[in-house]
């Protein structure tokens, strides 16, 4: 029987890749200590700054939020309603879990509904445009992006928090290195700095294990959505972090590694010519006034009709 | 002396439920049933338990699957 490290307890959690085995009261230290540290180590933000945290109702963002509560921070929620049921009601009943985290600890909550917002849930915007082979998730990712961006800039906040954890991270570079996307090589990466409209973009969770942040959620007692979303099934990223977690299994710290030996050539140097191509001239969209790679209308405003323009918000 | 049999346990991840003998470990318990460790989280009772623990007859243990995401 594995004992803690720190007390000697029965411990609940064995960390293979860390050879460290801890009890319930030490991990959950452990695990807000461990966030407190990247986030200083790799200088995503500090006390001083406004940090709004993308919550979905699942158990990474809400995990972080709860952490970044316990920690002190400024940090509100930004809660994204896409208008996906799957037969489950799974935004409704996301954004009760996330209204309910929020309401127990008296935090800040913001509320973007899609469909309300856009006439169209996120289903139907890709059916529309025929985008995504029958699975909305490119969809997604775009509109979420670039609602992220729009209230993180309305609303006066200096970082955007999301809650990727390493497993995120190392199946999104192991598919574009299975594909050799090099341009999104270039820009992966858990900060990036703020430029030309874009608000910084943060993960503090992305040296952790998916596996680690869910016994967080787990011990900590928070609700989150445990279905997975009804467009999640069958996923490239799913199929990924099944094939690593195999190699992990054999081999504990493979993911770590693999991640963490490609952010450390990146910092030699290894992608800089292709990071200045990804990293081009912005311009603002014509319509929405929000950053893109071309100019005239950025991605989203092509892909949406609002029924109400948002106020464009001009570059700070 | 050879190991009598020792009863069984079982295992529930969302709608599938397996058989395992008791007397395994959690850890072995789920590679048993072909599934990896690492992808998921063992509970009794809605309690995390450790991987090492060794299964009694009739126990009955949740497995909490850990992965998540979605782009097609």
């Amino acid at each position: 029987m594995k004992r803690c490290r720190k007390c000697g307890e029965r411990a609940v959690i064995y960390m293979r890749q860390h050879r460290l085995a801890l009890c319930k009261e030490h991990y959950l230290e452990w695990f807000v200590e461990q966030t407190a540290r990247t986030i200083r180590k790799y200088r995503m933000f500090t006390k001083h700054d406004r940090v709004l945290v993308a919550v979905s109702g699942g158990k990474d963002s809400l995990a972080l939020w709860d952490v970044l509560w316990r920690l002190g921070y400024q940090a509100d929620g930004l809660y994204i309603g896409l208008g996906i049921d799957g037969g489950i009601a799974y935004s409704d009943r996301s954004r009760e879990v996330v209204e309910a985290f929020a309401q127990e600890r008296g935090l800040h909550l913001i509320v973007e509904d899609v469909p309300t917002l856009y006439g169209e849930s996120i289903p139907e915007m890709a059916r529309r445009t025929h985008r995504g082979r029958g699975k909305p998730c490119s969809v997604c990712g775009l509109v979420k992006r670039h609602i992220m961006n729009r209230v993180a800039r309305d609303h006066g906040y200096t970082v955007l928090a999301t809650g990727h954890n390493l497993d995120d991270e190392a199946a999104v570079l192991f598919a574009n290195v299975m594909t050799w996307q090099v341009g999104y090589l270039a820009r992966q990466d858990p900060v990036l700095p703020a430029r030309d409209g874009l608000v910084k973009k943060v993960k503090p969770f992305f040296r952790f294990y998916e596996r680690e942040t869910a016994a967080y959620a787990l011990l900590r007692g928070i609700a989150y959505i445990y279905d997975e979303c009804p467009f999640a099934q069958g996923a490239r990223s799913i199929y990924f972090k099944e094939v690593l977690n195999r190699l992990e299994e054999e081999r504990p710290g493979t993911k770590l590694q693999f991640f963490l030996g490609f952010l450390k050539a990146k910092k030699q140097g290894a992608f800089a010519a292709i990071q200045e191509q990804a990293e081009g001239e912005l311009h603002a969209c014509e319509v929405c006034g929000q950053p893109t790679t071309a100019p005239g209308r950025c991605a989203f405003c092509r892909l949406v009709t609002p029924l109400t323009s948002p106020t464009p918000t001009p570059s700070p | 002396m050879k190991d009598k049999a020792r009863g069984t346990a079982t295992l529930i991840l969302r709608d599938q439920t397996f058989t395992v003998p008791a007397g395994i470990t959690v850890r072995e318990a789920i590679r048993h049933v072909g599934l990896v460790p690492e992808s998921v989280l063992p509970t009794r009772d809605g309690e995390l338990i450790p991987e090492d623990e060794r299964l009694q007859d009739g126990d009955v243990i949740r497995l909490v699957a850990v992965i998540s995401g979605g782009w097609a």
